[in-house]
């Protein structure tokens, strides 16, 4: 099997590896990163919980390979909160709001979420709900996430 | 869940793209964004022994206007699309379909030229290049070929692009005068594949009668469609009544040809396909009467 080296940025951190081509950006990120965070749940690009951001922007890690994202600078949801561990604000709003239930989903929803904010931080109900349609919850029935996000929009999340 | 092993090419040129392309034959399959392409390969439906990755083109990113058209590279990612104002202006119908295609993280990822080629008669892009009457532009080693898009979409998923060639950029005609875009569309959740879906363009004369019609179909077809019938009832004539618009709904159905599957029957796709098509040619026809400056200027909707 031919390999390829991916060298990449995760949370500020350089990481290089040798894998295959077919290997996903999310397989790379739990398997050689070991950054277990990043939740793979339809591996097809339909449920949004493998989300993170590569060069800031929101995309699926399931639908990019690792080898394409060589040279990219990537955020986990390892790296959305504090250097100490503290929350975020949208992961405290999720927290404060009882936007999430049993956490599956829960990382690409704050992963989306903190790209969705900081691209239109005083959002309408409307474009809340468009934003939110990219990431699929089976728990919630989604009440407790729209008000997270109402939440972390009011307290300012740049 | 893991795609068949591939050898992985990442040229930077265009030239380089064309030649990989000519050594690999039908052996090789372009990758742009990868929104589809990825989870096909994912769900072994189908396999390639070589990815041609097309994000290392610079040269295929970036809009730009010349000569009455917006030349859209094929690699111009729907985000950008969505972001940019000349599209806003030139190609108001394109800007404004863009939003309804998946979700905004697909659209950071998802190209022009990516739904384009692939083709999905369910999807946006392709509707509103046939209803404009876009032209896209192949580049292979033996040189650049432009298809019109009446000669594009072949069947579900399929165009006349060859395995040797790769869509390089899609050149949208701009309309000038008085001219008014709609884009409307049915599906079970946001972002989902449209259950059914219309496009309209409008061009009014200083009288606000009808002089250029255009209507494009999705979901309805194994491809996107055109509803000639409807267009050529329009042209010339005054602003249809209410009724009128309904009656044109019912007539762009005769070109259309849905399907029966799990996410809807052929007889409900024909039913929203009607009133999608009053709707966006009332809206369409509304937006024309009151535009003023041409060209391009169609307000924000």
């Amino acid at each position: 099997m031919k390999m390829v080296t991916v060298t990449v940025t995760v949370n500020g951190e350089p990481r290089r590896a040798s894998v295959e081509a077919r290997k996903t950006l999310a397989d790379f990120l739990r398997e050689d990163c070991a950054l277990t965070g990043t939740h793979l749940g339809c591996e097809h690009g339909v449920c949004g919980a493998c989300t993170v951001l590569l060069d800031g922007a929101a995309v699926r890690s399931c639908l990019v390979f690792a080898v394409q994202a060589d040279g990219a600078d990537i955020t986990t949801i390892e790296g959305i909160g504090g250097p100490g561990g503290e929350l975020s604000p949208v992961q405290a709003a999720f927290r404060d709001a009882h936007g999430l239930q049993c956490g599956f989903c829960t990382p690409g929803f704050v992963v989306s979420v903190t790209a969705f904010l900081r691209d239109n931080a005083d959002p309408t109900d409307e474009e809340i709900r468009d934003a939110l349609s990219g990431n699929l919850c089976r728990c919630t029935g989604y009440q407790g996430i729209i008000n997270a996000v109402r939440l972390a929009a009011r307290a300012g999340v740049r | 869940m893991k795609p068949a092993p591939f050898e992985y090419h990442a040229p930077e040129s265009v030239d380089d793209v064309a030649g990989l392309l000519a050594e690999h034959g039908d052996e090789a399959k372009p990758l742009a964004g990868g929104q589809s392409l990825v989870p096909m390969l994912a769900l072994r439906l189908t396999r390639f022994a070589h990815l041609v990755d097309l994000n290392r083109v610079a040269a295929l990113r970036g809009v730009s206007r010349d000569n009455g058209s917006l030349t859209v590279r094929a690699m111009t990612t729907q985000a950008a699309v969505e972001r940019d104002a000349e599209v806003a202006r030139a190609v108001p119908l394109l800007a404004r379909a863009t939003p309804l295609i998946g979700h905004f993280q697909i659209r950071n990822r998802g190209t022009v030229g990516g739904s384009l080629a692939h083709a999905d008669p369910a999807s946006e892009y392709p509707a509103v290049a046939l209803a404009l009457d876009a032209t896209f532009e192949l580049v292979s080693k033996s040189g650049t070929t432009r298809v019109a898009a009446s000669d594009f979409f072949e069947g579900t998923w399929q165009t006349c692009i060859d395995a040797q060639q790769a869509l390089v950029a899609v050149h949208f005609p701009v309309w000038g005068g008085r001219c008014g875009f709609a884009c409307e569309e049915v599906a079970r959740r946001a972002g989902d594949f449209a259950l059914a879906g219309a496009v309209a363009a409008i061009e009014v004369d200083d009288a606000g009668a009808v002089r250029r019609a255009a209507v494009g179909l999705f979901g309805l077809g194994p491809t996107p469609l055109r509803a000639h019938a409807a267009e050529a009832e329009l042209i010339g004539e005054p602003p249809p009544t209410p009724d009128g618009y309904r009656a044109l709904g019912q007539l762009a159905m005769r070109d259309a040809d849905p399907v029966d599957d799990v996410h809807a029957s052929a007889s409900y796709r024909r039913r929203v396909g009607a009133h999608l098509v009053a709707r966006t040619l009332a809206s369409a026809v509304e937006e024309a009467r009151q535009a003023h400056d041409p060209p391009g200027a169609a307000r924000a909707r």
